[in-house]
């Protein structure tokens, strides 16, 4: 169970001027689902590989500020020892297939192998990863030879299985079929209702916003806002960071229903059809 | 304007396993949205079209006629295809040079592919990026360079394999524009898709694939009706399809604006 703690975190790539990530400050509870939101460019992917350690240590730069995982600051130790802690699926699944396995099962247990898993504990991991993901009938296929959407969610088992305590995903699920993501969703929150903190970049709001505890809007490196998916939505001023509501927040905003007990609008098709059902009185 | 039929298709990568099982249906003016759950052989099929793979039995024909006699190279004139992955497509070094390699390959003078090029770097607006390495470019960005290249091909058919990945509310609002646009200027787009909002926006005619077999084809609207078929195909209705079903409207309304002024006029 892992508690993450951003402070006054700024960071610029190498040979650029401008801050990627400008004085972000925040804190996660063990076991939260954060949803990253914000237009392309403002620091979802950077905020993930930061507490992911890959910013600084692998890609250089210069940093400031401090996350602590814990009470590991994320700056001072390895990727090598912070991976047993912190997971990270890619944006571009390609981008993260090891190349040097010839099977999903084997790329699977490659980071159980790094991490020296014993071999009865890694076959129990990488079977209950690839039942989690709904790959088994993949385990000796070629993971190059995988679908877009297959490749995805190999690469999500391959984190999985190494059970991290803190599990980021830049987008993952941007090309699976609609049951597929559905399926996703909720593979990640059981995770979360374990105790696994789960930090997920998206651009399906309606999802995001079915699934969140809280959710961060980033702009041009600052943080917006970290607040409930219900009073995130309900900002008047979403346009101007290149947001769009979910449907069912956008549709009952033209239609000026809020619901009664919150004083926000609704986010979910739960919510929405709840509140339209006492509005319409059988109009329609 | 182009025509596309598709005769009794059928394709298998292994022999015994096959991922097509008899296509039948003609592409016309509509843009068309191909959906399905992953490994249906939506991608598959659109690499027949481009004559990347060979039917194992049935037929393509392209204006009439069938595609399996022409060369890679000669359908590349006809038939663009953006792909899935901007990384599978994208080798040059710069942006500029990237969208000039496609024109420059299947003909056009220098000069016109220049011309091309800049209209279609304008079009997706990477116009001040023509110097800029692709691969120095976000994911969202690179793709929407990847859609350049081939926009600059001025073909025919322009098919989008997965356009909305990694784009945010603007970048999905462009492609929309660029599709109506190409559609508008008689051109005919074929997308494979699981983004069911963007189709219910966007595209006028949708076909469902599911097990190798086209099981639903008809105008957007009549296809996202279908709750059942459409979840046993693993897809879904689109996000205010769902609400309407919901509230047990009879009318389904694709998008947030039909739903609102489907509302306004009841009352």
């Amino acid at each position: 169970m892992a508690r993450i703690v951003i402070e006054h975190l700024k960071y610029k790539y190498p040979g650029t001027n401008k801050l990627a990530l400008d004085d972000i400050s925040f804190t996660i509870e063990p076991g939260e689902f954060i949803g990253i939101i914000g237009r392309n460019e403002s620091g979802k992917s950077s905020l993930c590989q930061a507490i992911a350690g890959l910013i600084p240590n692998f890609y250089k730069g210069a940093y400031g500020g401090k996350i602590f995982i814990d009470d590991m600051e994320v700056k001072k130790v390895g990727v090598e020892e912070l991976c047993e802690t912190v997971g990270i699926v890619f944006q571009n699944p390609f981008n993260q297939v090891t190349g040097s396995k010839l099977t999903v099962y084997e790329e699977i247990s490659f980071g159980l192998e790094n991490m020296g898993i014993p071999r009865e504990e890694m076959i129990k991991h990488i079977d209950d990863a690839m039942e989690l993901l709904d790959i088994s009938k993949y385990r000796d296929r070629y993971p190059f030879d995988l679908s877009g959407g297959q490749m995805q969610r190999m690469a999500i088992a391959s984190i999985i299985a190494m059970k991290p305590e803190v599990i980021l995903l830049d987008e993952p699920t941007s090309q699976l079929d609609p049951q597929g993501r559905e399926e996703v969703f909720q593979a990640v929150q059981k995770l979360s209702k374990q105790g696994i903190t789960i930090i997920m970049v998206e651009h399906n709001m309606e999802k995001i916003a079915a699934y969140s505890d809280r959710i961060v809007l980033l702009e041009d490196g600052k943080l917006i806002d970290i607040d409930t998916p219900q009073k995130i939505f309900s900002r008047d001023d979403l346009d101007e960071y290149g947001v769009e509501a979910p449907v069912y927040t956008q549709i009952c905003r033209e239609l000026g229903l809020k619901d009664r007990s919150s004083g926000y609008y609704p986010i979910t098709l739960e919510e929405a059809k709840r509140i339209l059902s006492g509005d319409r009185k059988g109009e329609m | 304007m182009s025509t596309i039929e598709v005769k009794n298709l059928h394709f298998s990568y292994v022999e015994g396993d096959e991922i097509l099982k008899g296509l039948n249906f003609v592409i016309d003016s509509r843009s068309t949205a191909i959906i399905g759950q992953n490994g249906a052989g939506k991608t598959t099929f659109v690499k027949l079209l481009k004559g990347l793979l060979k039917p194992t039995e049935g037929e393509i024909l392209l204006n009439g006629k069938g595609i399996k006699d022409m060369t890679v190279a000669a359908i590349a004139k006809h038939v663009g295809m953006v792909f899935q992955n901007p990384n599978d497509q994208i080798f040059k070094n710069q942006v500029l040079d990237e969208v000039m390699f496609g024109p420059l390959q299947i003909g056009m003078d220098k000069e016109t592919a220049k011309i091309k090029a800049l209209e279609a770097l304008e079009i997706v607006g990477l116009a001040e990026e023509k110097h800029t390495n692709p691969y120095d470019l976000g994911l969202s960005r690179r793709k929407l360079a990847a859609i350049a290249s081939i926009l600059a091909m001025d073909t025919e058919v322009i098919i989008f394999d997965e356009p909305t990945i990694a784009q945010d509310y603007a970048g999905k609002e462009r492609i929309k524009d660029i599709i109506r646009k190409l559609r508008n200027d008689g051109k005919t787009v074929i997308t494979i898709i699981h983004d069911m909002n963007f189709v219910a926006d966007v595209f006028e005619r949708a076909i469902v694939f599911a097990q190798g077999h086209a099981i639903l084809d008809d105008s957007t609207k009549m296809v996202f009706l279908q709750k059942e078929i459409l979840e046993k195909s693993y897809l879904e209705q689109p996000d205010v399809m769902k609400l309407c079903y919901e509230l047990g409207f009879k009318e389904g309304f694709l998008n947030v604006e039909e739903f609102i002024q489907g509302k306004m006029n009841k009352r």
